[in-house]
Parts: structure tokens; sequence; C-alpha cells
């Protein structure tokens, strides 16, 4: 490579460098296996008789699966605003100065993110048992009023709060680790200009620590919607999961009723993605690598002038 | 000891009273006494520069003035109110936070670090405090910010957001940031320490025509050229005292102090 060099390299026009690309092979053999592969295992799924294609079709939208997509959406929904609302709550606790305070935060999320979820909904369902009726009142001198927890504790309740606290104890530490994120620097020019700490928090650091926040958050709801499927230990049979097994149960047919269950939790999680892309969008202003250009810190006098944007060959 | 030291007042006038006034004042952190007794005072209008070795507490000081630090001894007065504390019976009571944050109202503060909120415009940053803190209507802080953009010369920036600015762009963003809450006193945390050398003169510049319309001003910095320029007090701090006091111009010239000198031969 000595004598050729100096006529190729002297004088380099303005021309874009085409060069032949580096040859791949092993990517091309790689895809070529794994395309094969799915093939065939696209094939014999849509061959083998064990997967009922037929009783697939006629169940997936069967009303009372559709109903039961339904519940559990409603189990997903509430039960994560429970986990929001508590979650922030623990945050702020474990954050505070109080010892107290954020003593009694972290034992809430030690136990309850030590304990599996599938024990924690067994025990809210035997609550009804432990505690047969709560009085209102000023403790050991006034009752105003009991009420049975039968009356108020349903199946679905019991779900939701089950749900709602485990995945609170999450929650909580994917909020703490958002907040802490955020530059002390921040929320000392947010204090330096005379705001409150309510303004500080809901105006400055929040705003900034939903950037850390959303793509776990976001995870963790995704996870929740299949977390409802063991909604059965309360037990609470409405869901999309309990409900495509009873179907099942009756026809003796677990395996379409488990794949039209599947296409359903699939398509619901497709949709809470989109919703979740919009959110980091949204969150991201500001910072995002497209919106972080920086802009004039380049003046035209320093710039070259021939080498940015010529014609747009 | 050299805690005594004070600036000498300059004018014979001697009417309006300091708008900073600090008495002894001590800070520790932990068993590490950062000020050891520091006395000064700043008289409206003036611009006072503060400069020192790192670590000399200057930083720190400043940041008691606004009790982003509450001061463990002595007294330090803003406008003739105490900072941090209020006198009552006798005793010194901490401040409620709402008080705290009105008296920190009316003192501006930039940093080092620029600290703009990112997730807002420039002029989002500007119209925060104005409209959340002094309740003003939107129509007029966006005016009155849109102003201020203008007078550190970003009008055409309002819409950018921090990241797409230069350093020194945020810095002067940060300082109309400062000024949009119509402070009396403003503070300048090494203002130009976090640019790249070309960009320091573009926020000097915009410190001196503040300085010129008679805002009061303190700045910890390491620029020296600004202090002989636009400083009307420069005061050295090392180790938590004030070593040495007086017209700038004399000091640069001709240091006093042993510790005075060996610092100044090392940055000028």
């Amino acid at each position: 490579m000595s004598q050729g060099d100096k006529d190729v390299l002297t004088e380099p026009g303005d021309e874009r460098i085409s060069a032949v690309p580096l040859p791949r092979p092993g990517r091309w053999v790689a895809a070529a296996v794994i395309l094969v592969l799915l093939a065939l295992f696209l094939y014999g799924a849509a061959t083998n008789s064990a997967y009922q294609w037929t009783t697939y079709w006629q169940y997936l939208f069967d009303q009372r699966i559709a109903q039961a997509a339904l519940v559990t959406i409603e189990l997903t929904v509430i039960a994560m605003t429970i986990a929001l609302v508590v979650g922030v709550a623990s945050a702020v606790m474990r954050l505070s100065d109080n010892p107290v305070l954020s003593g009694v935060a972290w034992l809430y999320i030690w136990i309850f993110r030590g304990t599996p979820v599938y024990v924690q909904l067994v025990f809210w369902g035997l609550l009804t048992s432990i505690y047969q009726e709560v009085d209102l009142g000023i403790p050991f001198m006034v009752q105003f009023t009991s009420l049975s927890t039968e009356s108020w504790l349903t199946p679905f309740a019991a779900a939701v709060i089950g749900l709602g606290l485990n995945q609170g104890a999450y929650t909580a530490e994917i909020i703490r680790a958002g907040v802490s994120s955020v530059d002390d620097g921040q929320r000392e020019a947010s204090v330096a200009l005379g705001m409150s700490w309510s303004q500080t928090t809901g105006r400055i650091v929040f705003p900034q620590a939903m950037r850390v926040i959303i793509p776990p958050f976001g995870n963790e709801f995704i996870g929740m919607l299949k977390t409802t499927s063991l909604v059965i230990a309360v037990p609470f049979t409405g869901d999309l999961y309990t409900q495509s097994q009873q179907i099942a149960a009756v026809l003796y047919r677990p395996i379409p009723l488990l794949l039209v269950a599947s296409t359903w939790y699939l398509a619901i999680t497709t949709v809470l993605m989109v919703g979740q892309h919009y959110l980091e969008k949204r969150f991201s202003r500001g910072v995002a690598g497209g919106a972080a250009r920086v802009k004039d810190s380049v003046t035209p006098t320093d710039a070259p002038a021939e080498l940015p944007l010529r014609d747009g060959r | 000891m050299s805690s005594q030291h004070t600036v000498e007042q300059t004018r014979p006038d001697q009417v309006r009273q300091p708008m900073v006034r600090a008495q002894n004042v001590r800070k520790s952190f932990g068993s590490v006494e950062v000020l050891k007794g520091i006395s000064l005072e700043v008289q409206p209008s003036e611009v006072m520069c503060l400069v020192g070795p790192s670590g000399s507490g200057k930083s720190t000081f400043l940041r008691c003035i606004n009790h982003l630090e509450a001061v463990n001894g002595g007294r330090l007065y803003v406008d003739g109110t105490l900072v941090g504390y209020e006198e009552r019976g006798g005793r010194l009571h901490e401040l409620h936070p709402r008080h705290a944050a009105a008296q920190r109202r009316d003192i501006g503060m930039v940093f080092q670090r620029f600290n703009l909120f990112p997730h807002m415009t420039a002029l989002g940053n500007i119209v925060e405090a104005p409209i959340r803190v002094r309740k003003e209507s939107k129509r007029s802080a966006v005016a009155n910010g849109r102003e201020l953009l203008e007078r550190v010369g970003l009008a055409a920036h309002e819409l950018s957001y921090p990241a797409q600015l230069s350093g020194g762009q945020q810095q002067r963003v940060a300082i109309a940031r400062a000024l949009a809450m119509r402070p009396k006193l403003m503070l300048f945390d090494e203002p130009t320490s976090a640019l790249d050398p070309e960009l320091v003169g573009e926020v000097l510049d915009v410190m001196r025509s503040l300085a010129e319309t008679g805002m009061t001003m303190i700045v910890v910095t390491h620029e020296m050229g600004f202090a002989r320029e636009v400083g009307d007090h420069l005061v050295f701090i090392d180790d938590g005292v004030v070593v040495e006091a007086g017209d700038p111009r004399s000091v640069l010239a001709d240091p006093q102090h042993e510790r005075t000198k060996s610092f100044l031969s090392k940055v000028l």
C-alpha cells in the first residue's frame, strides 16, 4: 500500500465519499436461519390440530371474554391509581427528614415488596374473617358507627387493594429514584427565586423526575395487567385469565382459550405501549436528543464557509 | 483577630442603611467551621467583589445571604431585615419557610452552573417565578420577560430550551430570570467559572451594564479585570475570615497582607 496511495489521496474533491460497503456474510446467514426456523414454527402451528384454531376464532370475540378483558383493564387502572397515590405518598415520606415518617414508609415498602403478591392477595381475601367490623369513632371512647367489612370489601375491592398496595411499594421506589435524579441545583434555583416547597416540587422537581419515572412506571403498568391474572387467589373470578379458563373447563379445550387470553393481553399491552411512548415524548421536552441541538454556539464567522450543507447531492 | 476587619463606608452621607450588613457571621458544616466571623457592609448600588481561594468560604457566605444556608453565629441583615431568623422576646426564632421564601424573593441569585430549568423555554424560565410567586398576570410577566431577554441580548431565543443554548447564553438567561423578580440585591456565585473562555465576556458585559443601572451586587469571582473595572469594593476572604478589603484598584495593585499577595500572584 505504498505507491498507489499518493495518487488516490491527493486533492480530495468536494463530493461525498462513496465507499464499497464491507461484506457481512454472517448477517445474511443468521437472518436466513432465523427466518427459516420462524416459517417452520408458523407452518407447524397452523397445521397442528392441538391448537384448535376454529375454537380460537370462535371464542376470540366471545362476549364473556370481552367483558372479562374490560374487568382486567378496570383492575389494572384502579390498582395502578392506588399504587401511584400510595407510591407518591410513601416516596415523599421516605425523603422526609422526619424519622417516624421515613421509618413507616420504609416498613411499608419492606413488607409489601418482600412478600409474594399471591400471598398478599390471599391475605386480603381473608381480611373479612380477620376483621369482621370496622368501628368509626374516637378510640376507646366514642363509637359513631360500625361497618361490617364484608359489606364493602367485595372480592373486586380486595383484589384492587391487594394489587395496588403491593405495586405501591415498587412505585414508591421508582418515584424516589426519579426525584433523587433531579440535580440539587434545580431545587436551589427554585428556592432562591422564592418558590415554596410545593411550587418547587410540583413545577420544577416532578416534571423533571417524570422523565426518569415514566419508563419504569410504564413497565410496571404492563406488568400489572398481567399480574391481575393472579386475582383468583382472593378469590375474584371476573378477570380475563380466570374467565377464559372457566370457558376452557366447560369445553375441555384449554389450549385455544389460553391463546385467546394471550391475544387480548397482547393487544392491551400494545395500546399501553403506545400511550407510554407519547407520555415519554411529552416529558422529555428540552432534553430529547432531537431538541438538544446547540443553536448559534458556532458563530457564522468561525464556521468554515465551505463545509456544511452544499447542494444536497 | 482578623474577623474585625470591616469594609469602611465610602459615603459620608450615611443616611440610608446598608443593603447587606454582616456582623461576625459564622457557619459550620458539622465540625468544620467554614465562616469564622465575617463582618462587612454593602451599600445600596454598590458592587462588591468577593475573591479568595476555593474553599475559603466566599460561596458559603453568599449562600447565607439568601438563607440557602442558615448561619450558626453572628447576624446577617439584608435591607435592615434579619436573614433567616426572627428576634422575639430576646430570642432568635427560626423563620417559617413562607417568610424565608418571602425574603428570598427580593434577592436574585445567579449560579455557577446556571441551574436553568431544562424543561422550560428561556422565556418560561423567566416568567415562572413572577407568575407563581409574585402573582403577576401572565401578560405582564411575559412582556417583562421579553424586555429582559432583549436586555441580555437574547430576544431571538425566547422559545429555545436551555440545552439549545450555549453556556454564555444560558447564564444570560439565568441573569434575566433573577432580574424578573425585580430584586433589590443580586448575588453572583462564580457566574463565569463554568464557561468556555470566549463566552466569559458576554456574561461580564451583561453584569457590567446591570451595575451601571445602580443594582446592588455581590459577586464571587475570579475575574480580577471585572473586579478592578466594575467593583466598588473588593473583599479578600481566606479560611473563613476577611483578610483584606478596600478599593479594588488599590488592593489589586498593592495588597497589604501576605495571603492576599500570594493569592493574587497566582491569579493575576
